[in-house]
């Protein structure tokens, strides 16, 4: 077997690649599907509705696809200059910490102040967070990867330890949360009657300034290059590793913001179970997206309404909801497969 | 607290042993697949399919040995998975690996919960009883604690001088490094690099998968979700510790499992005053200043992460 | 010649990379005891023809025999079953492992409990005494000379009993007289039955080994005869097709000094001295060639005006002033042009559009970029207008870079040098790889910067292209470089013996692959 580069991808096929390949992961899950017993086309039908099939099926989805725009966002950052931050998950909760301890009484500015404020300081906390593995492998050539994944451990003890001590609020009945984020701190509702947030205008106007840098500007062209080929980029004098570190503060700040909107828009309150995944998920939604800050918006509602679909699906159908993992996972690798694919022919002898 | 005493307590160092055993298989396998040029992230994935598939095999009636080897070939399929994006594609072994993880435990959970509906305290099992080795076992303070131990602590110790051999006196041993180093020094010797490095990561897999299936069928006696916590991610650090070297790798596991030894007992005597997260932070701050440490030192096998592309210029 | 046996026939052999055909049906033979050299200029296809021979790549079309028996090779094991032995131009060596393990890899059954090294070691041995090819069965590759590791490539094929071994440009890494060595040997394999096929582009070499050559251009097998009937003149001309004029080198009265390097010394992150006080005085209207087999310290001289490291000790003045900030952004800021060694790796960024790559160097400049936004339409402008200038072909501003010639790739990156008018041009290897056409243009624009008043270190492998471009030439050896000399005094015979150490202080060995 081998695989040969094509001389050109058409526009069609770098379009129809991501497509594809979700539409063969589809396939391959309705195996599971059909394992718990119930009918494959109905329980899809069921995923689809649960995601997109209401008003509120679709404000819920958007609430569940703003995090994952910014864990989304964050990774395709860091992939682009190839650093290579799985540390998503420990970033968001970051952002969360901070503005639990910045949000909750500590300071006290009118809300058009207090809310970008909570986005700052947890753009802070979690881009710092980051910069200590990015220091590490540019200083001690230290994979990012293993130290990134570690500190996902740590910085999740870290709010257990908080939420179970010293920041526990007294008055949750015994529950480990955080006390409630100030009035002028919560993110204001886009739509009566559901728990859509203003975090969704965040994180679109994110992806549309992440675009922008990344493909308008000259730090952009940095991060792009150092990515492609580090080599050329260092002979041409492009900063390496002032490049790196660059990358890994707007990447961690981009993952701490979805910690921001989760506490400050969909919880108002830190718990432990704020993220379920939103970190690693995030991964899958920026490969889905071609590392593409604008491509991440549409991934970011997809697999959010995956997640939302199979809850309603596990309830209609009784098949797990862990199947929505499945999917995302799968997708992950089968978009990598697509996109390759796109850029190579394989040719059995 | 006196450190004296816990070093010469039995329980401390069996807790040590055992504690180390999952850290070994899994060790040895990171260590394999990086010997042939593949970081395998795959690890903590498949450690919980192994964990999960031998529980399951026991609990639906299944022998324990048989679980081992069911772990194992679970793992090999992972493994092949991988084998098929990072070898056979060339795809980044980075971006491949979290797919894996992701993709092994949420497999492992969805089918978990398929296969027992509505369970909501995960039922037990009867794990692997210790097995003292006649005499050995009788040494005081080190054969209690080191030859009183589960069959599959054993089969980690023995592993790791079987692959330290093959690694190094056996054909396919060489092979192994060589295609770690200079995939093209294999090639033009007539040996095919893909089922090197396919072969090499399956292996490496099926030891991570025994490792994840020692949790639950021999230290405790039921799988529960999230159980792996991290060990994967350690033992990739632990290899870069080693030096990509079986016999570092044991004492790395060790010293490791010694160090999160300690931290328990200190812990249990003084929570009054240090909360307990902070020591269950220990191991993954102590893996970040075990790569640290390393980092200087560490002569990464050449052609690590590197994909190899058969004929093309 | 009728009655001697044919070892090998390959028939009508095509291949193609997507849509560059790389081989169009090559057929020709190769007789026992004989060498048959396959000459050709950079990129007609002789390597791929050798890959689909020892079974790296599969033909589109064609088939080859062996010895009478027909090779179905889509992988080495079959070639070498079959007694063809490949010596590639990049060592196919494993560094860290001992030059026994990489020999006898693949020589043993996978599975078996004990490696018999002692067998390996003893035949190795047996092998390197018979053929002269001596070298220690267990030492580290790394530890090995340049030589030493090609050795080993050429035991590896023996030990493996190769009745037709196949060197792709064995002696562009050799010294002249290391080269004669080398041929010293092959007559001795030559004697003993083996056939060789022997792939050069240097012409004096090959009139001096071959019995039969065979011309390949653009991937078309354009001549094949015995040698005997063969003169340079004929065989030059069928490789390079209709003849190109060379650029004539103008005398030119060397102007004020631009660039003096003072006594530099170098050492690598292994504490490996890779430069020893090195001087070096480059005036205006001047081109000083470097020339030196690749490893001995060209690659440290170039970083060092590249800005990519900084002296140990000794200095660099540009026109009398000391630099004291060695950053490459700072190199192009003062007016020094860069030329990188490896257009792929530190030449251009391989899927970024021609325009990014040409303002790779230039792009935060104020005349690209405005508060940190770049100037698309100024940008796009400038790559229209280079690419005219340069008369890159088949490009547009928004091309990926990736799918471009070797020579349009590197007339992109001396655009972007050149353009900048450079008083300092550093051009390391500019025409490795490219055709004559290419390689005239590369020149031509070096005469014109010359002109201009650039001063040119030009490092190069090939002796004649110095000898025919440069105004003085200065070897390097070990990290160490001899006195500049003028082209018009020195012969080819003096630079080979430089080449290879003589006449400097000191000699050190195993260093040259450090550098």
């Amino acid at each position: 077997m081998l695989l040969e580069p094509r001389t050109h991808t058409p526009l069609w096929m770098t379009i129809i690649a991501p497509i594809a390949a979700v539409f063969v992961v589809m396939v391959l899950c309705s195996g599971l599907i059909m394992w718990a017993g119930a009918p494959v086309l109905q329980s899809y039908i069921a995923l689809a509705k649960g995601a997109f099939g209401s008003k509120f099926a679709i404000s819920e989805t958007l609430v569940r696809a703003t995090p994952l725009m910014l864990t989304g966002l964050a990774a395709a950052v860091a992939f682009r200059a190839k650093l290579w931050n799985i540390g998503g998950e420990g970033q968001l909760y970051m952002g969360a910490l901070a503005a639990t301890y910045f949000g909750t009484g500590m300071v006290n500015l009118p809300a058009p102040l207090m809310i970008p404020f909570l986005f700052v300081v947890g753009a802070i906390a979690g881009g710092l967070l980051l910069l200590v593995p990015a220091l590490l492998k540019t200083k001690l050539k230290v994979d990012e990867v293993v130290t990134t994944l570690l500190l996902n451990f740590v910085i999740l003890l870290m709010a257990n330890y908080l939420l179970f001590g010293p920041w526990k609020d007294p008055m949750a009945m015994g529950w480990p949360q955080g006390a409630p984020i100030v009035d002028a701190g919560i993110l204001p509702k886009l739509i009566e009657k559901t728990r859509l947030h203003g975090g969704l205008i965040f994180a679109l106007l994110a992806s549309v300034s992440v675009w922008l840098v990344m493909s308008k500007t000259k730090w952009g062209l940095e991060i792009r290059a150092v990515g492609l080929n580090q080599d050329a980029a260092s002979f041409a004098g492009i900063p390496i590793n002032k490049t790196i570190i660059r990358t890994a503060l707007i990447s961690g700040g981009l993952a701490a913001c979805a910690g921001v909107t989760e506490v400050a828009g969909t919880k108002e309150y830190l718990t432990l179970d704020i993220s379920p995944g939103f970190g690693y998920t995030g991964i899958a939604v920026a490969m889905l997206a071609g590392l593409n800050p604008l491509g991440v918006i549409i991934a970011a509602i997809f697999f959010a309404g995956i997640y939302n679909g199979a809850d309603s699906m596990s309830r209609a159908m009784d098949v797990s909801n862990y199947i929505a993992d499945v999917i995302t996972a799968a997708s992950l690798l089968m978009v990598m497969l697509a996109v390759m694919l796109t850029r190579m022919r394989i040719r059995f002898s | 607290m006196d450190f004296l005493d816990m070093f010469l307590n039995i329980g401390f160092w069996a807790a040590t042993v055992r504690m180390a055993t999952p850290l070994i298989f899994g060790t040895l396998g990171e260590l394999i697949c990086e010997r042939a040029g593949v970081l395998n992230l795959g690890i903590e994935g498949i450690m919980t399919t192994g964990a999960m598939v031998a529980w399951m095999w026991v609990y639906q009636g299944g022998d324990l040995w048989t679980a081992v080897l069911v772990a194992a070939v679970f793992g090999m399929m992972f493994g092949f998975l991988h084998s098929i994006f990072s070898v056979y594609m060339g795809l980044s072994q980075h971006v491949t690996g979290i797919g894996i993880t992701l993709l092994a435990t949420s497999l492992s959970y969805y089918s978990f919960r398929m296969l027992l509906p509505g369970v909501t305290t995960p039922p037990k099992i009867t794990p692997f009883q210790e097995l003292p080795i006649p005499y050995l076992s009788e040494i005081p303070i080190f054969g209690e604690a080191f030859f009183s131990q589960s069959p599959l602590t054993y089969l980690a110790f023995v592993l790791v001088g079987v692959v330290s051999y093959v690694l190094y006196r056996t054909p396919v041993g060489l092979a192994v490094r060589m295609v770690g180093e200079n995939p093209m020094a294999v090639e033009v010797q007539g040996i095919d690099v893909y089922r090197v490095r396919t072969g090499a990561v399956m292996v490496g897999s099926g030891f991570m998968a025994v490792g994840g299936a020692f949790l639950t069928i021999s230290v405790f006696d039921a799988f529960y979700f999230d159980m792996i916590n991290g060990r994967g991610w350690i033992c990739v650090a632990l290899v870069i510790f080693a030096s990509w070297r079986p016999g570092k790798a044991l004492l790395g596991a060790v010293l490791f499992a010694a160090f999160d030894a300690i931290q328990i007992r200190v812990q249990q005597s003084s929570a009054s005053f240090i909360p307990y997260q902070f020591f269950l932070m220990m191991p993954y701050v102590f893996s970040i200043f075990a790569l640290i440490v390393m980092s200087r030192k560490a002569a990464y096998p050449k052609a690590l992460l590197v994909p190899f592309r058969r004929g093309q210029r | 010649m009728t009655d001697t046996e044919t070892v090998l026939r390959v028939q009508g052999i095509t291949k193609n990379f997507g849509d560059l055909v790389a081989n169009d049906a090559i057929s020709f033979s190769l007789k026992k005891g004989k060498v048959l050299s396959l000459l050709g200029e950079n990129g007609a296809g002789k390597t791929t023809l050798m890959n689909i021979i020892f079974g790296h790549y599969t033909a589109d079309g064609g088939h080859i025999e062996v010895f009478g028996k027909k090779l179905n090779a889509s992988n080495p094991a079959e070639a070498i079953a079959l007694g063809v032995g490949m010596v590639h131009q990049h060592f196919t060596l494993a560094d860290n492992l001992t030059v026994l393990e990489n020999v006898i890899l693949g020589t043993e059954p996978l599975w078996k409990w004990v490696q018999d090294k002692a067998a390996g070691r003893a035949r190795l041995k047996e092998l390197s005494g018979e053929f002269g090819l001596h070298v220690d069965p267990d030492a580290d590759i790394k530890s090995l000379t340049v030589g030493e590791k090609q050795r080993v490539e050429i035991l590896k094929a023996l030990y493996r009993g190769a009745k037709i071994l196949i060197l792709d440009e064995p002696t562009a890494v050799l010294t002249p007289q290391e080269t004669d060595q080398l041929f010293g040997t092959l007559r001795d394999m030559l004697a003993r039955g083996l056939s060789v096929i022997f792939i050069s582009h240097k012409l004096g070499e090959v009139m001096a080994i071959a019995d039969d050559i065979a011309v390949l251009r653009h991937g078309k097998l354009v001549a094949n005869f015995p040698v005997a009937e063969a003169s340079r003149e004929i065989i030059a001309e069928k490789m390079v097709g209709e003849a190109v004029p060379q650029p004539r080198r103008q005398i030119m009265e060397a102007g004020e000094e631009l660039l003096s390097v003072e006594d530099v010394s170098v050492k690598d992150e292994n504490g490996q001295q890779i430069l020893k006080n090195v001087s070096l005085h480059l005036h205006r209207h001047q081109i000083i060639g470097i020339a030196g087999v690749s490893g001995n310290g060209q690659k440290p001289l170039s970083d060092l005006v590249s800005g990519m490291c900084r002296p140990g000790s000794g200095q660099l003045n540009l026109s009398g002033e000391a630099i004291t900030v060695f950053d490459p952004k700072e190199m192009v800021a003062k007016g020094i042009g860069r030329v990188p060694e490896d257009r792929h790796v530190q030449g251009v960024v391989g899927d970024f559009s021609v325009e990014e790559n040409m303002i790779l160097e230039t792009y935060a400049s104020a005349r690209f970029s405005k508060f940190g936004w770049l100037r698309k339409k100024e940008v796009t402008d400038y790559a229209y207008s280079l690419i005219k200038a340069f008369d890159i072909r088949g490009a547009g501003p928004e091309t990926i870079v990736r799918g471009l010639s070797g020579g349009n790739m590197q007339k992109v990156i001396l655009s972007r040098v050149l353009e900048n008018s450079p008083q300092i041009i550093l051009a390391n290897q500019p025409t490795r790889g490219l055709d004559v056409g290419a390689a005239t243009f590369v020149h031509e624009q070096l005469f014109k910067a010359r002109k201009e008043g650039a001063g040119i270190i030009l490092i190069s492998e090939d002796l004649e292209e110095l000898l025919a471009v440069a105004d003085s030439v200065a070897v390097m050896y070990h990290g160490q470089i001899s006195p500049q000399m003028p082209v018009e005094s020195v012969t080819l015979q003096q630079l080979g013996l430089l080449m290879s150490g003589e006449g400097f202080s000191v000699h050190s060995k195993g260093q040259d692959h450090a550098a």
